[in-house]
């Protein structure tokens, strides 16, 4: 076994006691990245001369005997919708090809600040919208458990590079399901923190009052870990939460679940789910029972109209968020041949630089919010909103913790659903009400489906800043399994091209 | 025919309606911490978050949500306990973000109302101007057209932007409809713009200089048939830049108007500009097809909810009303209305104020500055404000009163302090502009005046006071003004044995 194999916690032990460097292990993965990403296409730009630099930085301070944070020398594969001072951001848009944002994400700060090595950006769907990353305008990411199939989506690029051992720590964003459902496809671990706990300053806006950044990883000890590093309050997002950050890393380590209440949404199984994905759904519930949790069944039955009002919400904000990608001040610039005024120059841009699942909801967006459809659509949506959190909240009367299948099938071929738009929106049915509550939700592997052999992804949704119930179960349900399963998951994926 | 302006007002009734954007003057944006600085190098002042960078998020300035509290109290506004920003999207190159992030359905302060005094052929008449809402927005960049012939977009070679102005706060007061002025409409409309710019100013929130553009008004203005209580259809005139423009441009929309309704012809809802040198309007771009901005609420900003102790606080460290500051000033000074007048047209309330504070005599304070300092201003072309200091003014009162400076010799220390010489009491030194008061100098000068007019001696002598005037006019003369004229007169009058009259 390569040390890349290794979870992130345990690089960091080797890296600690001396028996490996940062630009051993920065090295280590560029090495992997070079053999199978060719294959895989996780990533968008890769920084090698920064992060090697990153790493011989760290490891001169740990000579020094200097005191470092958990994941100092650690590398991360990160989401090309954060701005990174310098490094190219293009969000999978060819609108925003050769742009070099002036200043670095609140994230990618906090990342810096660690010690964390960045390796790269990852590819994802074209601004975040999509759940199989085909709508990359950089061609699609493939699945390294079948690289005939999608990662999932819109963070396709980040999970993809976890399962495929090109990097042990991820940066994802979650609009609607963009860090579980590819985490769920990919068998790695995918949070979604509370909307507000971690900052939005930086992040490329999709839509804001659900965009929210979050840790990938392979273990949920990982994840805990990361997700400590990003959150807190940040004075440059209005919208950011002014409160402590949970005590994540510690819950994740309890591995005691005993009393804690299990709320399985009615709403969230059946009908559209994959038959190997309830299968290994009620395998973690089993887990969890073991384990001294108590199961209870929650109805949310406002969910039904979550996705509608979600594909109405979040294309209205899009709409505007979008709109000043207009040539004028960075990224491409179409037709501008001295004869053409600035309106004509704006309308050829937009029409070259975006992609058809963003113009879609462009267009989506712009109606929901005209004058005379405003109540009934982008109102009306608000309302469902509303409605979804007062479901959830009594919900989390009777339970601590939510749970479903995270998305409702295994991956998908590519291709498969690129002309049914609709299926697409499908695939984040079971995420999308935790944005539209704003609440925080994990994804972690609960096993392979029987009838294709791919990963399915179990889901775990706790109330507001309380994302240490989410970890505390997760760290629980995933020892259970581990013991069970005798070998991590992602053991069993079929061997790439690189060393395994 | 053609109605003018008088004729129309018979048969018409106006309908006003005005919306002022003021600059706020904190010291950074509305929404990040660049500096609001005015004139600097163009985009020198900018950020990701002005320029509307991806993944640049706005940060509400405290400063100007106080200061726009402030102007809600001093407006009679109720302050909203919660308030939103929201979106109004639209493409325009000098927005950053394609989108203004102002208020909307929640702006922060609501109805309101603010008392203005006009003169009118039966007195002063006071008018009441409701204020339906004062909100919170950013301002756009700035574009320069380059090439063409009139510095507009259409027919110019290219753009330049600037983008110092992006982001800087500005806070929108709009009036509710203005009716029942009748004829006196663009005095009203006038009133209400100074008595405006008095009370911002008296509150510290903005520089209020129109012609800089920190404080920008939008006339919209309708008629109706007399008498039919109707509201007609409105037209938007921006670019009105000054006091006296509004009024014109009142007067000029009316004219319009009204030539048009009398031509049969319908009045188009549309924006117009306004021009300086006619007074007239030209049209902008209409707005038959009402453009739809699909404002919703800014995702990227909470809610402001003002605390109601902070509100109160806020309402108590209001100035005293402009207004009322005037009535005040005017009856400790007593001075005649039509003076007070000229003396707030001029902008010289403060300075007199201050000349006063400083030991002055009201009187002398108001004649010397609305007198000789606004002639030479005039003749400068400046603001007297910014030639002399109060406390300059103040010492040239207290050498006359002490019989150091002739009001002739004071007029030369005056225009010595404007053009720069220094201090009073330097323009005194380096000009030697002291009155003559050693009496033996002035006996000699009065025997040669009474050796060179007897005869008018004689009639002194004889009674005949008044001829005295010729004789302290050639004393004067001969002792090149610097003589105390009073002391000249006592003097002559005792040597013509007429002592004591």
């Amino acid at each position: 076994m390569s040390v890349i194999n290794l979870a992130a916690h345990e690089m960091a032990a080797k890296l600690n006691d001396g028996s490996l460097t940062s630009v051993e292990l920065t090295n280590a993965h560029y090495d992997q990245i070079a053999q199978v990403d060719e294959a895989v296409h996780a990533f968008l730009y890769l920084d090698k001369e920064g992060a090697l630099e990153q790493a011989a930085a760290i490891d001169a301070k740990r000579a020094q005997g200097e005191s470092l944070a958990p994941f100092a020398g650690v590398p991360l594969a990160l989401k090309d919708v954060l701005t990174q001072k310098g490094i190219p951001t293009t969000c999978g848009s060819k609108m925003l090809e050769g742009w070099r944002p002036p200043y670095d994400a609140t994230v990618v700060t906090r990342l810096k600040e660690a010690g964390i090595v960045i390796l790269g950006k990852t590819n994802m769907d074209e601004f975040a919208m999509g759940s199989s990353t085909e709508n990359s305008a950089y061609g699609p990411t493939h699945n390294p458990w079948d690289l005939d199939r999608i990662p999932g989506g819109s963070g396709g690029g980040s999970a993809a590079s976890l399962a495929a051992f090109e990097a042990p720590l991820a940066i994802g964003t979650d609009t609607g399901g963009s860090i579980r459902q590819p985490a769920a496809v990919t068998g790695t671990v995918g949070v979604k923190p509370t909307y507000g706990g971690v900052s939005r300053y930086g992040l490329v806006a999709f839509s804001s009052s659900l965009d929210q950044a979050g840790p990938c990883a392979r273990t949920v000890l990982d994840a805990a870990m990361l997700h400590e590093v990003i959150a807190g309050h940040d004075p440059k997002d209005s919208t950011s939460i002014n409160a402590p950050v949970p005590q994540v890393v510690k819950a994740a380590k309890k591995l005691d679940v005993k009393g804690m209440k299990i709320g399985v949404v009615k709403e969230l199984q059946g009908d559209g789910f994959q038959r190997g994905v309830l299968d290994r759904f009620h395998d973690g519930l089993d887990a969890l029972i073991a384990a001294g949790a108590e199961i209870v069944e929650v109805s949310c039955p406002t969910f039904d109209y979550a996705l509608a009002a979600y594909y109405l919400i979040a294309p209205s904000e899009c709409s505007s968020n979008l709109a000043r990608f207009d040539s004028m001040r960075y990224g491409i610039r179409i037709g501008d041949d001295g004869n053409r005024g600035a309106e004509e120059v704006m309308n050829l841009t937009r029409h070259e630089g975006f992609g058809p699942e963003v113009k879609r909801r462009i267009i989506l967006g712009t109606y929901a919010l005209s004058s005379g459809y405003y109540d009934a659509y982008y109102g009306s949506a608000q309302k469902v909103r509303t409605l979804v959190m007062r479901d959830f909240n009594a919900a989390f009367e009777k339970a601590d913790v939510l749970v479903s299948p995270s998305a409702p099938t295994t991956a998908f071929k590519i291709g498969e659903q690129v002309d049914d738009p609709l299926a697409m929106y499908l695939n984040d049915i079971a995420t999308i009400p935790v944005n539209m509550a704003g609440i925080g939700g994990m994804s972690l592997p609960c096993g392979l489906a029987t009838e294709d052999g791919l990963p399915v992804g179990f889901q775990i949704m706790s109330p507001a800043m309380k994302d240490d119930l989410m970890y505390q179960v997760g760290g629980t349900l995933e020892a259970a399994l581990l013991s069970k399963w005798g070998a991590p998951i992602l053991s069993q994926a079929p061997e790439l091209a690189g060393s395994k | 025919m053609t109605l003018n302006f008088d004729e129309a007002m018979v048969k018409y009734e106006p309908t006003l309606g005005l919306e002022v954007h003021v600059e706020l003057n904190t010291n950074s944006k509305m929404f990040c911490s660049c500096s609001t600085q005015f004139g600097a190098e163009p985009n020198t002042q900018t950020c990701p978050v002005c320029l509307g960078l991806p993944g640049a998020l706005p940060v509400v300035n405290g400063k100007a949500i106080e200061s726009t509290i402030l102007i809600g109290l001093a407006l009679n506004c109720s302050i909203a306990p919660f308030s939103r920003f929201a979106r109004k999207n639209y493409f325009y190159p000098d927005m950053p973000k394609n989108f203004q992030t102002s208020q909307y359905d929640e702006p922060i302060c609501v109805n309101g109302y603010l008392d203005v005094e006009i003169e009118t052929e039966e007195g002063p008449k006071q008018f009441r101007v409701e204020i339906e809402r004062v909100h919170m927005e950013e301002d756009t960049g700035k574009s320069l057209h380059v090439g063409g012939a009139t510095g507009r977009i259409h027919g110019a070679d290219y753009s330049l932007l600037d983008y110092n102005r992006a982001g800087i706060p500005l806070v929108e007061i709009v009036t509710k409809i203005v009716s029942g002025t009748g004829k006196y409409a663009p005095q009203v409309a006038r009133a209400y713009v100074t008595e405006l710019r008095d009370i911002l100013r008296s509150l510290g929130v903005s520089d209020v200089k129109m012609e800089q553009g920190s404080m920008r008004c939008d006339v919209n203005l309708s008629l109706a048939q007399a008498g039919s209580g109707a509201l007609g259809t409105r037209s938007e005139t921006k670019n009105v830049n000054s006091l006296r423009s509004v009024e014109r441009a009142v007067i000029g929309e009316i004219v319009r108007q009204s030539n048009r309704l009398e031509a049969g012809e319908r009045i188009v809802q549309e924006t117009r500009h306004f021009l300086e040198e006619s007074g007239q309007t030209r049209p902008g771009r209409s707005k038959e097809q009402a453009e739809d901005y699909r404002y919703f609420p800014e995702p990227d900003l909470v809610p402001v909810v003002p605390d109601a102790v902070w509100i109160e606080e806020l309402r108590a460290t209001l100035p005293e009303k402009p207004s009322a500051r005037r009535k005040r000033l005017q009856a400790a000074w007593s001075v005649p209305d039509k003076e007070m007048a000229s003396l707030v047209n001029a902008g010289l309330l403060d300075v007199v104020e201050q000349t006063i504070e400083l030991g002055a005599e009201p009187a002398r304070a108001r004649s010397w500055w609305l007198g000789e300092i606004s002639r030479l201003a005039n003749e400068k072309e400046a603001d007297p404000t910014s030639l002399i200091t109060p406390a300059s003014v103040s010492e040239i009162i207290a050498l006359i009163v002490a019989g150091d400076l002739t009001d002739k010799l004071a007029r030369q220390v005056v225009e010595g302090v404007i053009s720069g010489e220094g201090s009073p009491r330097d323009v005194i030194e380096k000009r030697g502009l002291k009155v003559v008061s050693d009496d033996g100098a002035l006996m000699a000068a009065i025997d040669a005046a009474i050796a060179a007019q007897p005869d008018t001696a004689e009639r002194v002598r004889g009674g005949n006071i008044p001829a005295a005037g010729a004789l302290i006019g050639a004393v004067m003369k001969a002792t090149g003004g610097q003589a105390d004229a009073a002391r000249v007169r006592e003097l002559l009058l005792n040597v013509l044995g007429q002592g004591g009259k």
